[in-house]
């Protein structure tokens, strides 16, 4: 799927991706000329549809994590499937007591594949420390509205 | 009159198209499977035949001789590989390089729906709408790969791979991976069975899949007193089949109460240990298998 600016007869680009959580999508595509932005809108079948692909619209924002489609597709998974390894999953960023005790409360079928979400995040960002603000400022950038 | 839109392929590529996505998934299988010798898919066109305890003992037979094994219960909506191999309930230790799978005693590396799920419990799908059917082969054929690429299966001499019964899986694993190194056929001696998994095979010739091998599975029961085996069935599936697609007919396993008390009890690798003569069809099977290459069989 692309998106064409016909006035300016230029390809748009990929902007930002937004998952309100009602199983519906938003990316928002750009026009590099005129700067005129459209969203394409899809409905929660389209969106299930794209997802069962293990893809994403506008392609990856974060590196993808393991067992990512499973994690995110089965709602019958054991909540102590998956335990960290000793060695942290991420390099140095820091961790506040107020993230870690936040990220506690994500089931932990899907715990390890959020927190290295984060950690991605803030590696990109230049974020040594991950904070409950950073937290929802990645989840609000990174559409995981329903994370 | 407005001039005239470019078209889709007037337009360059993008690294975000779900194409380049789909094609790095591929990648990230081809790079996981660089270190395994071989991949083998144990396949049946009917349910109820025995194939996963078929896969399991010929995983702790191959394990037992040496051989650094893999087996991947595809069978997601009916997994029974931990059972079968006696692997409890365990979390799975997550690193960045991807999920440590579960390892028997004997050093069979296992992966299996099983272990993600309550003991009991089904595996259901987050639905964010109706009509989920339309995608649930899709999000089952993401799962197998994910079982492939997102799983720390290390050095490996053989993966197996237990499929569900039916044909459209072993042609989504070989779309996964094509240098397959081959598929062995369950079956078990009834004509139904002959009948359903005729039809499997001929739609894995008719897809070029790589069938190897057959094992009749049930082909009579044995006693255990005098190791006399008697027939259970009237058919005789296994030499059709063999007969037919000109295929190997690989070993006939016989019903063995000690074989299926092993599998109920998850103690097929102590099993394998006691002499006995479906011990040795299934050590036979498992020395055909180990000579299973993406490129051809080894002579024997």
């Amino acid at each position: 799927m692309k998106f064409l600016c016909v006035e300016c007869d230029r390809q748009m680009t990929f902007e930002e991706r937004e998952v309100p959580g009602d199983g519906t999508l938003a990316a928002v595509f750009r026009c590099p000329k005129c700067e005129r932005s459209m969203a394409m809108l899809t409905n929660p079948m389209e969106t299930q549809l794209v997802s069962s692909l293990g893809v994403k619209v506008g392609g990856e924002t974060v590196p993808g994590t393991s067992f990512e489609g499973i994690r995110t597709g089965v709602s019958s998974g054991r909540d102590e499937a998956f335990v960290e390894a000793a060695t942290p999953i991420q390099g140095p960023v820091r961790w506040t007591v107020d993230a870690v005790e936040r990220l506690s409360h994500v089931p932990s079928f899907v715990r390890g594949m959020v927190k290295k979400i984060y950690n991605e995040y803030a590696k990109e960002h230049g974020i040594g420390e991950i904070t409950p603000a950073i937290m929802d400022r990645a989840r609000s950038d990174l559409g995981l509205e329903d994370m | 009159m407005s001039p005239k839109i470019r078209t889709y392929f007037d337009l360059p590529e993008s690294d975000s198209t779900l194409p380049d996505q789909i094609a790095a998934q591929d990648r990230r299988v081809a790079a996981r499977l660089e270190d395994v010798g071989a991949v083998v898919a144990i396949m049946s066109g009917k349910g109820g035949v025995g194939k996963s305890l078929v896969t399991a003992s010929l995983a702790a037979s191959l394990a037992r001789s040496g051989k650094r094994v893999g087996l991947i219960d595809a069978d997601l909506n009916g997994p029974s590989a931990t059972g079968l191999l006696g692997i409890p309930p365990r979390s799975l230790v997550e690193s960045g390089e991807g999920i440590e799978p579960a390892v028997t005693p004997g050093g069979v590396r296992v992966m299996s729906m099983a272990l993600l799920l309550e003991p009991d419990t089904g595996l259901a799908w987050r639905d964010s709408a109706d009509a989920g059917f339309v995608w649930r082969g899709a999000q089952e054929r993401g799962a197998l790969r994910e079982f492939i690429s997102d799983v720390c299966w290390g050095e490996l001499d053989v993966l197996l791979v237990d499929l569900p019964p039916g044909s459209q899986r072993v042609a989504e694993l070989h779309g996964l991976v094509p240098n397959l190194a081959g598929s062995l056929a369950v079956t078990i001696p009834s004509g139904a069975s002959r009948d359903a998994v005729a039809r499997s095979l001929d739609l894995a010739r008719a897809r070029d899949l790589p069938v190897r091998g057959l094992v009749e599975n049930l082909a009579g029961a044995r006693c255990d007193a005098c190791d006399r085996v008697s027939p259970l069935y009237d058919g005789e599936a296994g030499r059709e089949l063999a007969d037919q697609f000109d295929v190997p007919l690989l070993a006939q396993i016989p019903f063995d109460r000690t074989l299926a008390r092993a599998g109920d009890a998850g103690a097929l690798e102590p099993w394998l240990e006691s002499g006995g003569s479906v011990q040795d069809q299934i050590r036979a099977l498992a020395e055909t298998v180990s000579g299973w290459t993406p490129a051809g069989p080894e002579e024997a």
